[in-house]
């Protein structure tokens, strides 16, 4: 049983949740995610990108914002319940090695599963510079932790309330002028990513990206991850979950996440309940 | 076919047995009764649940039936049988009404009749050489095998009368089965059975592998399979979920530093195959195994109770012509699409599809539209699926599989209007334990590379059975190599030092 270790809750809908998966803590790497799925016959499997492990206490560290039936339910979980199904790590861990000048570019929740890749990065030998930003004050996380591995941290927000009132591909654009970095990685809403690698396509930095596509099994079984890299069809589960920012045909990514939209704005209305979040808070 | 009522096939069968039961037939007298229909669920009410379409025989009918049987002294249908079942044997005890002794000589070669029953292809198997059938000059008039297999399966299930198989004194040895499916089950029973350590390793969160996740309930009750797994368990083998060799331990870390003496591998069919063609990327473009295992493992056909949606569906094509196309058809017929197109390349006849699942998707009013190929799915502004442009094929020579391929006629290309488009054309090998195991020999096509007697891979200890040895085949042939990797995994087990 994976039981819930300690649980905070970072903001309105943002959770932090430390869960006990001693296999998994043993071997995770930075970049790799998990699928969970809370028994039963219909809770649905869940991927999450880890945030971070701690080998001594056997755990691993999920962040997640409670935004579908099945993240609230999620939330409601407290310390010593339990998650009944957990499978990891999934994927291929991030790419670290020495490049020499690294920018971390982190999306809302995307700022939690970037943190481990920064931290490696800069263990790496990497000069390091984070950027995270959120819509408001309140769904920015990570300033902390990423103040404590990073040269610079520079923090915005898309309304002004904290840091600078900016897109976070505003200060990229500027480290690329300013600073020419060797790598950028780029973790956040798919929008967010998009635009990261307009930014830095100009400069020819390469750019790593990590897809969050809707996702099944999570073990190369149902294909309805796939996404177009380069105009081949590839699958995140197996195959990513990070790629080249160039080769992503973001406008299709973009469109198939849209897939159960419909549904899922629904399901969104149906489950806000237990959590204090009313409608139109989220 | 038609719908069949279990309550009128019953007394046309009773009247039956009770003409031809009290005399010694000759074989003329046998083939002469008429072969036994199934039940099966009304069109109308069947397309509005889930619920299982086949109801299987009455105890008359399958008595009957086996009366149908000549017990030909060569039994052609031992040959077709891929792990040569003793088919007149337990036909003549089913004769006898020995319905637990019958399926006894079933299990001396296949551990899963109940399932076997339902979803092997019988009439291109045991049924297909029949004698009845050739001498009637009609498959179809063949004996039902199948069915009475799955009679007495059923009756053993219902009768609380399944047995848990006696188990050899504890050898000291460990081994690790990966993958829950048919040939994974086979295998562990097997393994199991000879005293060792039986672990089961399962990637996801339920046991069953495709049983559970690729086969519908309304072909395969989900019920079943959780019984057949409830007697793995009664005899001792230990199932672990939520674990994916190669990722959560790898498979050479099994032996080396977990204690495993032997591993078989039965991790199944991988990535779905794709059409490669413009537009496959579409919103409501799914694999069949995406949409699958949407309704079948998530449940996301009780909308509203499952937390994984399914694609509302008008219109839908679904190219492909095997088992995994009719289950898919079948199944958004069944979710609410008005019209459900099965496109395949060549004709009818060459559809590798079960007989009975064709019938029963064509009553369902399953359209079917043979000797056309997909060119390009069309897209909305939107970016979602708005149609198909196909092409009309005419078969031309045999290809490397046997069957007449299709070659597509120039000029002929239509639009089919439809918002869904689920791609049933098989399935490539998945990559994870390849790539994360070094050593262990794949052909081009990524499927692990056996010895075919023993199942033996290239690496010391670990063999490997099922759809990631043999591509996309049935569940007959996956249980025939997991019994057949178990009987040499236990020889070499035995041959091992002791610990």
């Amino acid at each position: 049983m994976f039981t819930v270790l300690a649980k905070e809750r970072l903001s309105k809908e943002i959770f932090r949740m430390e869960v006990y998966a001693p296999k998994i803590a043993e071997r995770r790497k930075a970049g790799q995610f998990i699928i969970l799925q809370q028994g039963g016959e219909y809770h649905e499997r869940i991927p999450l990108t880890i945030a971070d492990a701690n080998k001594e206490r056997g755990s691993i560290t999920l962040v997640f914002q409670a935004v579908g039936e099945g993240t609230h339910r999620l939330a409601t979980l407290e310390v010593g319940d339990s998650i009944k199904n957990l499978l990891g790590p999934l994927g291929h861990p991030t790419d670290v090695r020495h490049y020499g000048k690294v920018v971390c570019v982190g999306g809302g929740i995307g700022a939690a599963p970037l943190h481990p890749i920064a931290q490696a990065m800069k263990e790496a030998g990497n000069e390091l510079k984070v950027i995270i930003g959120a819509r408001n004050k309140d769904l920015l996380i990570m300033e902390e932790e990423m103040g404590h591995i990073a040269d610079e941290v520079i923090v915005c927000t898309d309304d002004g309330s904290y840091g600078r009132k900016a897109l976070v591909t505003e200060p990229l654009k500027e480290l690329c002028e300013s600073w020419q970095p060797n790598l950028v990685v780029a973790i956040g809403p798919p929008i967010m990513m998009k635009f990261c690698t307009v930014t830095t396509r100009p400069f020819n930095i390469p750019t790593i990206v990590s897809l969050n596509a809707i996702m099944i099994d999570g073990t190369g079984m149902c294909g309805g991850c796939r996404v177009s890299i380069n105009g081949e069809t590839k699958f995140a589960c197996v195959d990513g979950p990070e790629f080249d920012g160039f080769a992503v045909d973001w406008d299709n990514l973009l469109l198939r996440l849209g897939t159960y939209k419909d549904v899922e704005d629904d399901a969104h209305h149906r489950c806000h309940i237990g959590l204090d979040i009313k409608e139109g808070d989220a | 076919m038609g719908s069949f009522n279990l309550k009128e096939l019953d007394l046309e069968a009773q009247q039956l047995w009770e003409n031809y039961s009290t005399k010694e037939l000759t074989n003329r007298e046998r083939m002469a009764i008429p072969d036994q229909h199934m039940a099966t669920q009304e069109v109308a009410v069947r397309v509005t649940n889930m619920e299982e379409v086949a109801l299987g025989y009455s105890e008359a009918q399958v008595r009957v039936e086996a009366l149908r049987c000549l017990h030909c002294k060569n039994a052609p249908c031992i040959t077709g049988c891929p792990v040569q079942i003793d088919i007149p044997r337990f036909i003549a005890l089913v004769g006898e009404g020995k319905f637990g002794e019958a399926v006894g000589v079933i299990k001396e070669s296949s551990l899963l009749p109940a399932i076997c029953g339902r979803v092997c292809p019988q009439e291109v198997q045991c049924q297909l050489p029949c004698t009845v059938g050739k001498s009637l000059k009609s498959v179809e008039k063949a004996v039902n095998i199948g069915r009475i297999e799955r009679f007495v399966a059923d009756w053993e299930m219902q009768k609380g009368a399944t047995k848990v198989p006696s188990i050899a004194p504890p050898t000291g040895k460990k081994v690790a089965v990966v993958g829950s499916g048919p040939a994974s089950m086979t295998a562990a029973a097997d393994l199991r059975r000879a005293g060792h350590q039986v672990v089961m390793f399962e990637a996801l969160h339920k046991t069953g592998g495709v049983l559970v996740y690729g086969i519908p309930e309304f072909r395969l009750p989900k019920e079943i399979v959780r019984r057949e797994f409830e007697t793995l368990i009664a005899m001792g083998v230990e199932i672990e979920t939520n674990f994916l060799v190669g990722r959560t331990s790898k498979l050479k870390e099994l032996i080396e530093s977990e204690g495993f003496d032997a591993v078989f591998l039965g991790t199944g069919a991988g990535l779905p195959r794709f059409l490669k063609i413009e537009g496959e990327n579409l919103v409501g473009v799914f694999s069949a195994n995406e949409y699958l295992t949407r309704s079948n493992l998530m449940k996301a056909y009780e909308r509203g109770k499952a937390g994984t949606p399914i694609y509302n569906s008008k219109r839908v094509a679904v190219f492909g012509g095997g088992n995994v196309a009719m289950d898919a058809a079948r199944t958004a017929l069944r979710l609410g699409a008005e019209n459900v197109t099965v496109v395949y390349r060549r004709s009818e006849t060459e559809m590798p599809a079960r007989r009975e699942e064709i019938e029963h998707a064509k009553e369902e009013g399953i359209e079917f539209l043979f000797l056309h190929a997909p060119l390009k799915i069309l897209g909305s502004e939107k970016g979602r699926v708005r149609g198909v442009e196909l092409i009309r094929c005419e078969l031309g020579e045999p290809d490397a599989s046997g069957r007449r391929s299709p070659v597509e006629i120039k000029g002929s290309e239509s639009l089919y209007p439809c918002d869904t488009v689920i791609v049933a054309i098989g399935n490539d090998s998945n990559p994870l334990v390849k790539q994360t195991t070094e050593g262990l020999v794949v052909n081009k096509r990524g499927n692990i590379v056996v010895e075919e007697e023993t199942c033996k891979t290239s690496l010391e200890g670990v063999y490997a059975g099922g759809d990631i040895v043999l591509g996309a085949a049935t569940v007959i042939l996956a249980m025939g190599q997991g019994r057949r990797a178990a009987k040499a995994m236990n020889q070499y087990l035995e041959g091992l030092a002791d610990n």
